[in-house]
């Protein structure tokens, strides 16, 4: 699994390394997201998840991670998108986030993709208020918008202002 | 030799070996501020050290040898290697003098004064004169360390270090340096037999607590792995790991009982510091008291240790202050003039039981009483129904101290609530036991670690979840068709054991894990104890035990209190532990509501109790509206097995504590039920006890009582609202007359003897006291009149009637008590009766305002004893004298 992390580097070799960006790629409800590559600890398939009761809506329990204990989180809940139809495992992408680890679970985890920094800007106003608290911005390719995600609000929530405003709104 | 001995030669020789090195660097770099301050620092620790545990002679050395790195530190002096030497030599008599200490347990006898002098010379900028003395320590300066180093090791025979001192009189450093170097020859053999045995300095090493917790975090994980692999292995046959697997699982079980040990220390570290407060505690109050104490080596780990350590030093504290009497009290009470608290410490099945004893006065329950409806904790009709070991736990409730007045030891108010809070924080327990006038005593169980503990594993729809062993009292499986069966009121489900009722908590409830689907009759119940609270968590299955390591939550999920952490289990999945404090909070919460709502009552119940606001007790009877009775009139709640009611002339009686006890249904139509249980509320007066039969208790509530008296039947007073229901309003008075009615008349005309029944007037705006009171007097053999205000009764007095005894209440519309009593001690006829005050507030002060007004006694309206008592007391008082 975490050989995928491996492949498809990018000629990125004759551009100017400092315009260059790398992310891991992935796919939520047919919208790609990406996460800087560095915050990235593991790719993981589907997992054995024990539910957390009481816990948040958007937490989808803990998991074993060699030893550790990670939290997952469900992407489609965090971004109030509706749970997924087909009955495929959802994936996992684990990043670390203030020495605790989270799961982020996804429908499909893609590859790294390396971007130019003139390709981003920050997100439309327009956005809807759950997307922009958790959005850092966006870069547009050709394939379509490319949404990068803010990993320290997005696993603000409960009570803090991310979901809560989430909640109202949604 | 003592641990403080232990401790403190450990530390000064690591002390003094840096001291060696830095005042070697302090010679090559004169003036390094930094290196002078540390130096100093660490002679100073000694000194202090020394002076503290009572080491005159080293104290003296090392004092004289701070003064002159005093004042090289201020600058008064300049680092010469004379002086250096000098310092350096007083190092080697304190090397000396601690190893002696070492090999003996005692500083040897003599004195330094050769070297203290010159020291102080040194000091007072002398240089000159010393100049010789220090140059000879100077020629050979590695030789005095060994020498002085080796005497200690035969200084059991005081006379090889004899000769030291002996050149004191000399007062000449040379002197001192020839002769330790005699000892020198002779002692070096010896010294090399001794090789073998190492100093206690050498022996333990100083390792950071921070790199024992990265050892033991890493030991819990291969403690986990192992489990993981275990449990994998014991879905196999025949595999080829099975035997290194054992090995590694024995290998890892010492390694994880090492790494615990690194952490362990004796519980006596705690205890160090008791003896002194407990000797100064007996000064200051004057008490004699002996501190026993056993168990001082039972080691424990040492972060559950300094949590125990204030709460111990507190209970030891209260036992003495509280629980031992002084001298004078003892000896008047047939006991020892001398006190003890006995403190023990043992292993008990992976926890560490602590037991705090004393001799003592035991807990003063009424004193407890008091207070508890002082601070609005609790009702009297509560305490009335409540066991004495409910009542004690009151302590354990903030802002509880017993104490009469606030001594500089305890009685702040600050106490008990603490010690138990800190206790339950690290998953221990407490319980107590009193005797009044023998004693108190407190057992503390507290796990011996914290970081693996064995845990429960339970299931849940389907979830897993660990509970602390520690807290699992028992486990019960309930059935419809067992002995145990889960019952309910309402919604709340209980489960008779031993016949107490337990209250039960339902996880799936609780942690809202399968919506709409209820709890099974068919199920396991963990019987759970958080303090003195035993509560019952329903389950679906149970599961083994396991070693688990508690593992914090993440910080997203750390706001719900009912997970104490996460663990992974054997098989590798991830499961909460559930905290039993957070899940009895939990449940309390609905107890909490209550609690506060009966705060609130009880507080309205003060204001307002002449309103009529009561606790009673709901029940059924026969057909028709459910029955109330105020829960102050009945005694005791029974259950009764029906096989034991037996007929005597055709009425129910029942053996009830070695008497006779008639029992007598509400429901005419009752007829004895062949098998199960009978509920019975049983009434008692003097020692007189009467059972009323009834089919099932419903509730206790606390209301305003508002009867409507229309509808009259005979055994009833009439029917009120209660939670929104018809309720039928027990007249007792007419049940206790049915039972009692031969009796009673015997019994209260012997206590009178036999003269004509006395005439009492009842005064009372309450229909409802009216109608309870009225039929008691009657039937305690009192010719009752009951009216409803003074007019009424004043009007009587006008018609010329005639009274033994008059009882009034308080408040009471158009005419209070106070001016009714008033009125009455200005008439002519009635000015000398004896006059009963009954109302709800009856603390002193009220006491006291009644007496004024001109009340004869004052007696709390609930009292029915007390008020029986004052009029039988204040009549026959009046027969003497009239």
């Amino acid at each position: 699994m975490s050989t995928s992390l491996a492949v498809a580097k990018p000629e990125a070799g004759a551009l100017a390394l400092s315009e260059m960006r790398d992310y891991v790629t992935m796919m939520v409800a047919g919208q790609m997201f990406g996460i800087p590559v560095l915050l990235v600890h593991d790719v993981l398939g589907p997992q054995k998840i024990t539910r957390v009761p009481l816990a948040p809506a958007e937490v989808a329990g803990s998991l074993n991670l060699r030893g550790r204990i990670v939290t997952a989180v469900d992407l489609r809940k965090r971004l109030g998108l509706p749970p997924s139809e087909n009955s495929k495992k959802p994936m996992s992408i684990v990043v670390e986030h203030e020495g605790e680890f989270y799961s982020l679970m996804v429908d499909q985890v893609g590859e790294v993709m390396s971007l130019p920094q003139s390709d981003y800007e920050k997100n439309p106003a327009t956005l809807e208020e759950r997307w922009r608290e958790v959005c850092d911005g966006v870069y547009r390719l050709d394939s379509g918008l490319l949404i990068v995600l803010d990993i320290r609000r997005l696993l603000r929530f409960d009570g803090q202002q991310g979901s809560a405003n989430g909640l109202v709104k949604g | 030799m003592d641990d403080l001995l232990r401790e403190f030669l450990t530390e000064t020789s690591e002390s003094l070996a840096q001291l060696d090195v830095e005042l070697v660097r302090l010679e090559q770099n004169p003036n390094d501020p930094a290196l002078l301050s540390s130096i100093f620092r660490l002679v100073h620790t000694i000194k202090g050290t020394c002076g503290f545990i009572g080491l005159p002679r080293l104290e003296h050395v090392a004092h004289a040898g701070e003064n002159v790195l005093g004042k090289f530190r201020d600058g008064e002096l300049s680092v010469t290697p004379h002086a250096v030497s000098l310092i350096l030599q007083s190092i080697d008599t304190i090397k000396a003098l601690t190893a002696a200490l070492e090999a003996t347990g005692a500083e040897p006898a003599g004195d330094d004064e050769a070297l203290i002098a010159a020291l102080n010379a040194m000091a007072e900028g002398k240089t000159p004169e010393v100049a010789t003395p220090v140059a000879t320590p100077k020629e050979m300066p590695p030789p005095p360390p060994a020498a002085a180093a080796a005497p200690p090791v035969v200084a059991d025979e005081d006379d090889i270090f004899k000769p030291v001192p002996a050149a004191d009189t000399g007062k000449q450093m040379p002197a001192v340096a020839a002769k330790t170097e005699a000892p020198k020859t002779e002692v070096k053999p010896t010294g090399d037999d001794h090789g073998a045995k190492d100093s206690v300095a050498s022996q333990s090493i100083r390792v950071s607590v921070e790199l024992l917790e990265n050892l033991m975090t890493t030991v819990s994980e291969l403690v986990l792995t192992r489990n993981q692999l275990m449990q994998t292995l014991r879905t196999q046959k025949d595999s080829p790991f099975a035997a290194p697997l054992q090995r590694l699982n024995l290998v890892t079980s010492e390694l994880q009982e090492g790494v615990m040990k690194t952490r362990m220390q004796p519980i006596g570290n705690a205890w160090s510091k008791l003896p002194r407060i407990v000797r100064d505690l007996s000064v200051e109050l004057g008490k004699k008291i002996d501190l026993q104490m056993n168990g001082a080596e039972t080691e424990l780990d040492r972060q559950v240790l300094e949590l125990i350590k204030d709460p111990l030093t507190h209970m030891v504290r209260n036992s003495g202050d509280h629980g031992i009497e002084t001298p004078a009290d003892r000896l008047m009470v047939g006991k020892p003039e001398t006190g003890t608290i006995i403190l023990n410490a043992y292993h008990e099945g992976g926890h560490i039981i602590i037991e705090i004893a004393d001799d003592g006065r035991g807990l003063a329950l009424d004193k407890i009483k008091a207070k508890a409806l002082q601070n609005g904790v609790t009702t009297e009709a509560e305490l009335a129904s409540m066991t004495d070991q409910q009542v004690m736990q009151f302590i354990f409730k903030a802002g509880f101290s017993t104490a009469a007045k606030v001594t500089s030891v305890s009685g702040r108010g600050v106490g008990m609530d603490v010690v138990k809070t800190n206790i339950e924080k690290i998953g221990g327990t407490i319980e107590l036991n009193s005797v009044q006038g023998k004693g108190s005593r407190f057992l503390i169980k507290i796990p011996l670690t914290l970081a693996i503990v064995s845990a429960l594993i339970v299931e849940c729809s389907g979830e897993r979840f660990a509970i602390p062993q520690i807290s699992v009292v028992e486990l019960v499986h309930a059935s419809p068709k067992s002995e145990y069966r889960i019952e309910r009121i309402k919604d709340t489900p209980v489960l008779r054991l031993r016949n107490r009722l337990l209250p039960l908590v339902s996880l799936r409830r609780m942690l809202q894990l399968e919506q709409g689907k209820e709890d099974s009759d068919t199920a396991f119940i963990v019987v759970i104890q958080v303090g003195t609270a035993n509560f019952g968590v329903i389950v679906d299955r149970v599961f083994d035990t396991e070693e688990i390591v508690v593992k914090p939550v993440t910080p997203i999920l750390r706001h719900i209190t009912m997970f104490s952490g996460n663990t992974i289990l054997g098989d590798g999945s991830v499961v909460m532990i559930l905290d039993p404090n957070g899940i009895a909070s939990q449940a309390g919460e609905l107890r909490g509501t209550e609690d506060t709502q009966r705060k609130q009552q009880s507080a309205t119940a003060q204001i307002g109790r002449s309103e009529g606001k009561q606790s009673l007790l709901l029940f059924t009877a026969g057909t028709g509206a459910p029955k109330a009775v105020p829960l102050s009139l009945v005694a005791r709640l029974e259950d009764f097995d029906c096989k034991n009611i037996e007929l005597s002339d055709g009425k129910p009686v029942i053996q009830y504590r070695g008497k006779l006890m008639p029992l007598v249904p509400i429901d005419e139509t009752w007829c004895q039920k062949d098998g199960g249980t009978q509920p019975v509320l049983v009434f008692t007066d003097k020692d007189r006890s009467m059972g009323l039969i009834v089919d099932e208790i419903l509730d206790i509530i606390e209301d305003r009582l508002q009867i409507d008296l229309s509808g009259k039947r005979a055994g009833f007073l009439g029917s009120a609202i209660l939670s929104g229901k018809a309720t039928d309003i027990i007249d007792t008075g007419h049940f206790l007359a049915q039972s009692y009615q031969d009796w009673f008349h015997t019994h209260e005309m012997m206590a009178y003897g036999g003269a004509a029944a006395k005439r009492v007037l009842l005064v009372d705006d309450s229909p409802f006291f009216r109608n309870l009171l009225g039929p008691l007097l009657e039937v305690a053999g009192y010719d009752v009149t009951a009216v409803d205000g003074p007019p009424v009764a004043l009007k009587l007095y006008e018609d010329g009637a005639e009274f033994d005894a008059i009882i009034s209440d308080i408040e009471m519309p158009v005419m209070n008590g106070f001016e009714f009593v008033a009125a009455i001690r200005a008439s002519t006829r009635w000015k000398d009766l004896p006059v009963v005050a009954l109302s709800s507030h009856a603390t002193p002060r009220d006491f006291e305002r009644g007496r004024q007004a001109g009340f004869t006694d004052y007696v709390a309206k609930f009292n029915r004893e007390a008020l029986l008592t004052s009029l039988q007391q204040l009549l026959q008082n009046l027969g003497v004298t009239v």
